[in-house]
């Protein structure tokens, strides 16, 4: 009997390491179809992931069977919106391992989450003299919040710097924190280099000086299990469509002893408990920072996403991509002509790149023609793109439903750029 | 399905691989910066506008793709000895034949070689790559401090 439990465990373990990719690429219909001509190779999953079916046909079951506002009426439908719409907060508790669903706030996306902080933790705590630690890699979303809140606050922003490897220098990081800062934000997983960056230690080393730490996990949780305790971050922010969710919909969690002591950001109905002209009594948790009437479907299909990437199990999902990255790394090494932005030790599943005399606008136009959509910009991170010193680059960033033979279509796809452009 | 090469003919892969008037021009009496945000691409613009209002010299420099390089180019070219009003005249010409509605335009404008870049008209995406050059032109005539943006 013991045995065979061992060896179910085993095999469970097994099968979780294996992603079937044909039956998942069965799940996403918007895969099937032709662009230009050739079958679609989507290669922008860092930009926005596409759907599956289950996500769809349960947005679609909702507004037919269910919809209602939540939190408010007493009448059947809008018992069963709230009850989907906070069942959805276990799914989110559970995929990124926090302590409790009071921790769980549901917002737009990443941008809103970081907004959220800085304007609510940042504009109770921040003084003049006092620092926010961000890093040379950061999406726009987490530098911009950033700055504004150092305008109304006084507070400084300090910048730890990349190497050419396109990795934290840790180094500059030690010597940058210090008694002053009092938040660190760094991203997990950088959007236009890949690197995935230490948070633990990045989180450990802020905390003993006096931070708390923002992880900026937009590109983290679609790749590997994440756990906030171990982290040990006091916030985390991810969006919704970039895990095979709908758009519009996000997550902020937050350690519920830091949240507790954060004011509202944003004021309206469901964020009190008691409304009186002469003054409010605020909500609790995770209520009392979701103000006005929430995107419900989102929230559902988020769920629904969530149960999808578990199902198929995130350290499957993660060898899957790994392996893909290591076979474009390979490719990309043997076309000349093509240098990689980015070769941190530690990366996820993207490829981010430049061509010797052609602008990424002009790849990515010529790669569309042969059906494979990649991303062409600067990413929003442009102060990665001046370090690298490039305008732009081509990013090809891959997930669940890629394979082998889509990569092949890239690199073919590279070599017509090359012959198109050749002089 | 259209066909590449309809929006990248020999005629930008030229421009695009040797730039006309290119550079930055010392004695200019107009200058702009113009900027796509959407793709980081940058552009400098230099006139040289003499009393009678003509344009006696022109150059650019900056990073684009291909069609805002070549667009640029031609531009300069096309810009060379032309009156203030024509230039302008060309401004609005190229921009409709851009978006694909010059066949609704009266216009006595003559686009030349201008017209090798309609192709982007099938590209949305793309259009602002073309009328970068053109939009910072319009800063420039202007004398607007701020970069010309696409966006």
């Amino acid at each position: 009997m013991k045995n065979q439990v061992v060896s179910q465990e085993l095999s469970d373990q097994a099968s979780e390491l294996t992603l079937d990719v044909d039956s998942v690429r069965n799940d996403f219909p918007v895969l099937h179809q032709e662009v230009h001509g050739c079958p679609l190779v989507y290669l922008d999953n860092g930009a926005s992931s596409q759907k599956p079916e289950v996500v769809i046909q349960k947005i679609a079951e909702y507004y037919s069977e269910q919809h209602s506002n939540v939190h408010r009426g007493v009448h059947t439908l809008s018992q069963r919106a709230t009850d989907l719409y906070e069942e959805v907060r276990e799914n989110v508790r559970s995929l990124i391992n926090a302590r409790s669903t009071r921790e769980i706030i549901y917002v737009r996306g990443t941008t809103e989450a970081i907004n959220l902080v800085a304007f609510s933790y940042g504009m109770k705590n921040m003084q003049p003299g006092d620092e926010i630690l961000i890093t040379e890699m950061e999406h726009h979303s987490n530098i911009v919040p950033w700055q504004l809140l150092c305008e109304r606050s006084g507070a400084t922003l300090k910048i730890v710097p990349i190497n050419d490897q396109g990795e934290l220098i840790m180094k500059s990081y030690e010597e940058l924190l210090t008694n002053q800062t009092k938040i660190v934000a760094v991203t997990h997983v950088s959007n236009a280099l890949g690197t995935v960056n230490p948070v633990a230690k990045i989180t450990e080393m802020a905390h003993a000086a006096g931070a708390v730490v923002l992880i900026d996990g937009a590109q983290g949780v679609p790749h590997k299990p994440i756990d906030v305790q171990a982290i040990g971050c006091d916030f985390y922010a991810f969006s919704g469509h970039k895990i095979y969710g709908p758009t519009g919909v996000g997550v902020l969690y937050g350690r519920e002893v830091v949240l507790e002591e954060m004011p509202p950001w944003q004021g309206g109905g469901d964020m009190i408990k008691q409304v009186r002209l002469d003054g409010s009594e605020y909500n609790d948790l995770p209520y009392k920072f979701e103000a006005g009437t929430p995107n419900i479907a989102g929230v559902i299909g988020l769920g629904t996403a969530i149960e999808y990437v578990m199902e198929l199990g995130l350290n499957a999902i993660n060898k899957h991509e790994s392996l893909l990255l290591d076979y474009a790394l390979t490719k990309a090494e043997q076309q000349s002509g093509l240098r990689v932005i980015g070769s941190a030790s530690e990366r996820a599943s993207l490829l981010s790149f430049v061509l010797d005399g052609v602008h990424p606008h002009d790849v990515g136009t010529v790669l569309d023609h042969e059906g494979v959509a990649v991303r062409a910009g600067h990413h929003c991170a442009m102060p990665v793109m001046e370090h690298f010193g490039v305008p732009a680059t081509v990013r090809a960033s891959w997930g669940i439903y890629n394979t082998y033979d889509e990569l092949d279509r890239l690199f073919e796809g590279i070599d017509k750029v090359q012959e198109l452009f050749r002089k | 399905m259209t066909e590449l090469r309809d929006l990248y003919q020999e005629v930008i892969m030229d421009h695009n691989r040797n730039p006309r008037n290119y550079g930055c021009l010392q004695e200019a009496s107009h200058f702009a910066e113009g900027f796509n945000p959407l793709c980081g691409d940058q552009l400098k613009l230099y006139l040289y506008i003499n009393d009678s209002n003509t344009i006696e010299d022109v150059s650019f420099e900056g990073q684009g793709c291909a069609i805002s390089t070549a667009s640029a180019s031609i531009m300069t070219e096309i810009l060379l000895g032309l009156g203030l009003n024509e230039a302008k005249q060309y401004f609005h010409a190229f921009c409709a034949l851009a978006i694909g509605e010059n066949k609704h335009l009266e216009s006595d404008v003559d686009l030349g070689k201008l017209e090798v870049l309609k192709g982007v008209s099938e590209y949305p995406a793309r259009v602002k790559c073309a009328t970068l050059a053109w939009h910072t032109l319009q800063a420039a005539l202007k004398g607007e401090k701020e970069p010309a943006k696409t966006e």
